[in-house]
């Protein structure tokens, strides 16, 4: 069975997002990209099925950021090929532009799954792996939490969420589009030193595919919610601030 | 094109979503701003009578055995006959697990284009404009609305529902279906309910809820000992309960649980918006983060930039405290 997970990088906003000075983009500059979140955990599933079913797993992913970093621990992990798509462009295109950069590598090649993050935090223009599916004519499930393979590859059973702790449980013909909510486990550790180790010896392929024309969005602009817009802010030491909470508690009959 | 609204409909044992009732209000105003007519789409078997509870002038209904349970293939493939046959100006749909599906399978499949996580819509000056929560609501973006159909998934809780039901007199009319009724590909097997067994987070009125700021397993006894004073429950975030810290009943937010309690305390919790359609009708929303662009603090009540892991010791201290206080 061949498997093929498309992940993309995000901004880490643990390092925050600026605007730039057209007020309608973000400033490359200010970011720090990483593995989209949900893109993780399609790779774990992606491992587990390979553990599972004797699966190969190939990992693609488009040039941004630090990607190269990323393609390298996808190795680590136990991916059996990593693919990097240079488009000459370095910050993340749209949805449907990346979807059909993925419609076009992949046209031709014969993959039975094909998993990716069901959302990421930049998606703006609908997700990746519905788009995918829908330009290559593929069944699609979205918010998917579990894939297990029945009757060889032929068919997938998987659950799907919904709100409220309940999910479906879904027979998809293969080959599918699977959108990963969460993986059946958190997303597999790579030592660092195992990842060096790797990175030394990684074969990361490389693959030039044209930037589509695409219509993109017209933003008008982006801005901030206003900086604690809202909130009444609390200040003091840990202990004062633990006496304030408690004090709010008690005027309202929150405490025994 | 057409200038109609339209809204994609959602309904559960044999009742609409909140979404919907949303959507159709919101419809209805932007029908009227932009002179037009609002159509619901209602998808699925028997489900006809749900029609007088949609506040529309049309209900497109499509009644059929493979509608019976979602499958986002068999949705699509009567949505795409219907859109590419009626050209609406705008289709609302929830950004949810079915809409989601729905907004990027027919994006791709019409060619038109969409806009997902939207939390605002409004009409200036004869143009519509939406605006979307990215960046886990660090930033928003304001996009004009192409002159051409636009597939917009709102996030839920984004507009108010109506507080008594209201009945409308919408004309039904049944959709064309697909002239070939394309070979099923997803077949819906069952539904999965959600595990019985544990505390029930959306009956408890007070809850401590953690995120990825708790940074460790063990760390969570903080947060028990601190419910256990408070006479509370902890939930959390799905950061989480992806790490396995905490079992799928206690998650908050799109794909868990929907919680109002008197008290949400939220420690180590950005506020991204798929957590905050969970519990933003909470009373008393206090939040604790380190980071002080935090966006839970946009619609926290209280707020603390602190580290949590500080702070919970001292607090379930202070509210033991004054546990002891009213029972001496």
């Amino acid at each position: 069975m061949n498997i093929a997970v498309l992940t993309k990088q995000v901004p880490d906003l643990v390092e925050g997002v600026e605007i730039d000075s057209t007020g309608k983009a973000v400033d490359p500059d200010s970011i720090r990209y990483i593995l989209s979140e949900s893109d993780d955990h399609a790779l774990e599933e992606a491992l587990l099925l390979k553990e599972r079913a004797q699966a190969r797993v190939e990992v693609f992913s488009l040039e941004t950021g630090e990607v190269r970093d990323s393609l390298c621990a996808a190795l680590a992990k136990g991916a059996d090929r990593v693919v990097l798509i240079r488009t000459g462009q370095d910050t993340p295109p749209s949805n449907h532009a990346a979807a059909k950069i993925f419609a076009s590598v992949l046209q031709g090649l014969s993959f039975d799954l094909i998993l990716t993050g069901v959302r990421a935090i930049d998606d703006l223009d609908g997700s990746l792996g519905g788009l995918l599916a829908g330009y290559l004519n593929l069944p699609y499930v979205g918010l998917v939490r579990k894939v297990e393979m029945t009757n060889g590859t032929a068919m997938a059973v998987v659950q799907k969420e919904f709100p409220g702790g309940y999910a479906a449980e879904m027979e998809v013909k293969l080959p599918a589009v699977l959108g990963i909510q969460a993986a059946e486990q958190p997303p597999r550790y790579v030592p660092v030193s195992r990842l060096r180790q790797v990175m030394k010896a990684a074969k990361v392929e490389e693959q030039e595919a044209a930037l589509p024309a695409t219509e993109a969005l017209e933003v008008e602009r982006l801005f901030k919610p206003e900086e604690g817009a809202g909130a009444t802010m609390l200040s003091g030491t840990p202990e004062e601030i633990a006496r304030q909470v408690v004090s709010l508690l008690s005027d309202r009959r929150l405490v025994r | 094109m057409g200038k109609d609204v339209w809204v994609v409909a959602e309904h559960f044992n044999g009742r609409l979503n909140d979404i919907t009732l949303e959507l159709v209000a919101k419809g209805r105003e932007l029908a009227q701003a932009m002179e037009a007519k609002l159509a619901v789409v209602l998808l699925g078997r028997s489900v006809k009578g749900l029609a007088i509870e949609l506040a529309a002038d049309v209900v497109l209904v499509a009644d059929r055995a493979e509608l019976g349970e979602f499958t986002p293939e068999a949705y699509c493939a009567v949505l795409e006959a219907a859109l590419k046959d009626a050209k609406p100006r705008i289709v609302l749909m929830g950004s949810t697990s079915v809409g989601l599906d729905l907004l990027s399978l027919l994006s791709a499949r019409t060619g038109n284009p969409c806009i997902d996580n939207c939390t605002k819509l409004e009409v200036r000056e004869g143009r519509l404009f939406a605006t979307s929560q990215i960046y886990g609501g660090k930033l928003f973006a304001e996009v004009a609305v192409a002159e051409t159909t636009t597939l917009i998934a709102v996030v839920p809780g984004s507009f108010p529902k109506p507080e008594t039901a209201v009945t409308g007199r919408p004309e039904v009319r049944e959709i064309p279906l697909p002239a070939a009724w394309p070979e099923a590909r997803i077949k819906f097997r069952k539904l999965i309910e959600p595990p019985p067994g544990d505390v029930d987070i959306t009956k408890v009125p007070l809850l401590v809820a953690v995120g990825r700021g708790i940074q460790n397993a063990d760390n969570l006894t903080l947060a028990e000992e601190l419910a256990e004073a408070l006479g509370g429950a902890v939930c959390a975030s799905r950061p989480v309960i992806d790490q396995g810290w905490l079992p799928l009943t206690r998650q908050v937010g799109k794909s868990g649980m929907t919680v109002k309690p008197k008290l949400y305390l939220a420690f180590g919790i950005s506020g991204a918006p798929e957590h905050w359609e969970g519990m933003k009708n909470s009373e008393l929303v206090v939040a604790v983060n380190t980071d002080p662009k935090a966006p839970i603090f946009g619609g926290a009540h209280y707020g603390a930039v602190v580290d949590a892991l500080d702070l919970i010791p001292l607090l379930t201290e202070e509210v033991r405290k004054a546990n002891m206080k009213k029972a001496s």
